[in-house]
């Protein structure tokens, strides 16, 4: 039977069947940060266990770190000692950890893939839910508790229920100033954020086929806001050239294995849907909730999955035309949209002009290696002399854990993941957008279709 | 564990986010414990830190240890934080029309049942559970039955559960005990598999 890449794959990673619906899935790379690892350390300390497999996982710290100063100490105390406990774990773990300055320090998604450690054909689990971004290589990557940290510290492995599959083909092209967040929002508001529950998602078509791995792992990140266990994209040339860029001496065979994983023409997934390029534009979201995205030329409506809740906390009306909308804050960062390309496109929206002066743009690279690039490339230049602030690496204003915080009520266009009450601090109120967008937008002071400044 | 006998709490709010159950400023523990103060925190306490007087779910009393909430509940991050805030708060099941993945197996990693039922089902026992907050919910994990009830109204309904978790929580056995037990089987998957 003609069989999907996401069943390939799972299957080749099955130790053993425990129920007909209940496998033990063997896990091959485990990334973890500061946040959601300790305790489990501390249940396999407790029980004076071992991390059984302590080479196939990498830390980093991300989610607490300052992006300013990151050579002084942490001011915050608890940061401070959930940063120094993740030190101390892996330093008694034997576990890699590229720790805050480190040159590979970054955001978790961010660095696997920039060092060679996400990989075609693997499965990957991070106590993240965004692990979906690793999908981007053609692996099954997803977000884990912490329970399950500790299960794949103590034991590589996770007892799991057989996933669901489901295909989303997006052809056609996309026309000019329209991106891969672009396309995120705009699957995310016809899905819903419940419409993948209990499902992997394999992308594809002719506008997957055209993105770089950057685009790629910018949409298979948002999966998990279509409620997906996970999401990925075929193995073609643009992956298998991106690691080779990463890991020397692949060898044909393995890239011929890799190839082979493949969806089969007549594959049967559970379930399919198909949209248009040409029918996606710039997109804003306009609720709490990240469904709520419409096209940038748009009045907000009704129909766009808004509760009258999430509408309120916005301060937004029905009706009301969102382009225009004056706005306090500018975030380019994260997970989602702190890579390279990302920087890149923003920057030549910025280049030559300068933010609105009642605007506060932050730039947040997502790794020190994207940040150095960035500098190479003289994007950090563009970015301050149009009056950005070019920051240190870490997740930054995408969950304000760490001072990077919208103060209450401010509306901040963001190129994060989550607009949730209070995601980007109490009270702050969060547009998600493309790194363009975000980019006109700090230029304009309101929000803008960042297409008009595009020849 | 095998049954629940308790009151009920309804939150009616749909796609609930791991980011309302607990705000990320309260991740920095390095601790299982404590959360359930900070459960809803954002809803729950004013700016001030006095309770939310408007927000229906301070008014139910102490002890309750069903929540009722809307469709997705649990959708965004993977923080487990958010069960721990549930258990500790001693909330044991929660009823939904859907529950987001990760949410879910963490529910289950810490002893709290999801019951998913449809849509119409959970829009009629939210509605009367709001009104008359004394009716009895019982959870039978062993026959996977919910049961809302007082002597003018009556629902129940079977739920699903995966055969092997429920034999976990109902046997208090832990996913990772069964892991552990099983190494052998994993060494021999590593020696055939050279990934
Ligand atoms: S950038 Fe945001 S979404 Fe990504 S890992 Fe960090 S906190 Fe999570």
């Amino acid at each position: 039977m003609s069989r999907t890449i996401i069943d390939k794959i799972w299957d080749q990673h099955v130790v053993k069947s425990v129920t007909d619906t209940t496998d033990v899935l063997y896990i091959d790379t485990h990334y973890i940060h500061e946040v959601t690892s300790p305790q489990a350390f501390t249940g396999l300390n407790n029980r004076g266990a071992n991390v059984f497999r302590p080479k196939q996982t990498i830390a980093t710290a991300d989610h607490n770190v300052p992006t300013i100063n990151q050579h002084l100490p942490i001011e915050n105390e608890l940061s401070k000692n959930q940063v120094s406990t993740l030190i101390k774990n892996c330093s008694d773990h034997g576990i890699e950890l590229f720790g805050i300055g480190h040159q590979k320090n970054g955001i978790v998604h961010v660095i696997g893939p920039e060092n060679g450690y996400t990989l075609p054909g693997i499965t990957i689990v991070c106590g993240d839910s965004h692990t979906s971004t690793h999908g981007a290589f053609g692996a099954i990557a997803f977000g884990i508790g912490t329970s399950q940290v500790e299960h794949v510290l103590n034991t590589q492995c996770l007892l799991l229920s057989r996933p669901k599959t489901m295909r989303i083909t997006v052809g056609g092209k996309l026309g000019k100033g329209v991106t891969a967040k672009d396309t995120a929002l705009y699957i995310i508001a016809q899905l819903g954020t419940e419409g993948a529950t209990g499902h992997f998602i394999e992308f594809t078509g002719a506008v997957f086929r055209n993105f770089s791995m950057e685009e790629r792992m910018t949409v298979c990140n948002m999966s998990i806001e279509m409620g997906a266990r996970g999401g990925l994209v075929g193995i073609d040339y643009t992956t298998i050239q991106y690691v080779q860029q990463r890991v020397e001496d692949i060898s044909e065979e393995k890239i011929a294995n890799w190839i082979a994983l493949n969806t089969e023409p007549n594959a049967v997934f559970d379930s399919e849907i198909e949209f248009d390029g040409r029918d996606i534009t710039p997109m804003v979201t306009t609720g709490t909730s990240p469904d709520t995205g419409i096209d940038i030329s748009e009045r907000v409506s009704s129909t766009s999955r808004n509760s009258s809740k999430g509408l309120s906390y916005m301060q937004m009306e029905l009706e009301e035309m969102i382009i225009g909308k004056k706005i306090d804050h500018v975030f380019i960062g994260s997970c989602t949209n702190g890579r390279i390309e990302d920087l890149r496109q923003a920057a030549e929206i910025v280049k030559d002009k300068q933010k609105a002066k009642h605007v506060t743009a932050w730039v947040v690279p997502g790794s020190n290696d994207v940040r150095k690039q960035a500098i190479e490339e003289g994007l950090d230049i563009i970015f301050k002399n149009a009056g950005f602030e070019f920051r240190e690496p870490g997740c930054s204003a995408c969950l304000a854990m760490n001072e990077d915080k919208v103060p209450s009520g401010a509306l901040c266009v963001s190129t994060s993941n989550r607009n949730f009450e209070g995601r980007q601090g109490d009270g702050a109120r969060t547009i998600l957008a493309s790194p363009m967008t975000a980019a006109a937008s700090a230029i304009n002071g309101e929000i803008t279709d960042p297409r008009i400044y595009l020849n | 564990m095998k049954r629940i006998q308790s009151t009920g709490m309804v939150l009616n709010v749909d796609n609930i986010d791991t980011d309302q159950i607990i705000p990320a400023k309260f991740l920095k523990s390095t601790n299982r414990e404590g959360f359930g103060e900070h459960l809803f925190a954002n809803w729950r306490y004013q700016k001030n830190g006095e309770p939310n007087e408007d927000f229906a779910f301070n008014h139910y009393p102490k002890g309750s240890s069903v929540l009722i909430a809307g469709n997705n509940f649990g959708c965004g991050s993977s923080r487990e934080h958010a069960a721990w805030a549930i258990s500790d708060y001693g909330i044991r099941a929660i009823i939904s029309s859907q529950f987001a993945d990760i949410f879910k197996g963490n529910a289950l990693n810490n002893d709290i049942v999801p019951i998913e039922i449809a849509a119409e089902e959970l829009a009629l026992i939210t509605q009367y559970v709001e009104k008359n907050p004394s009716t009895n919910i019982e959870v039978d994990i062993e026959k996977q039955a919910v049961r809302v009830y007082d002597d003018t109204f009556s629902f129940q309904k079977t739920f699903d559960i995966d055969p092997l978790k429920k034999k976990f929580i109902m046997e208090d056995i832990s996913e990772l005990e069964y892991l552990v037990s099983i190494k052998k089987e994993v060494e021999a998957f590593e020696e055939l598999n050279i990934l």
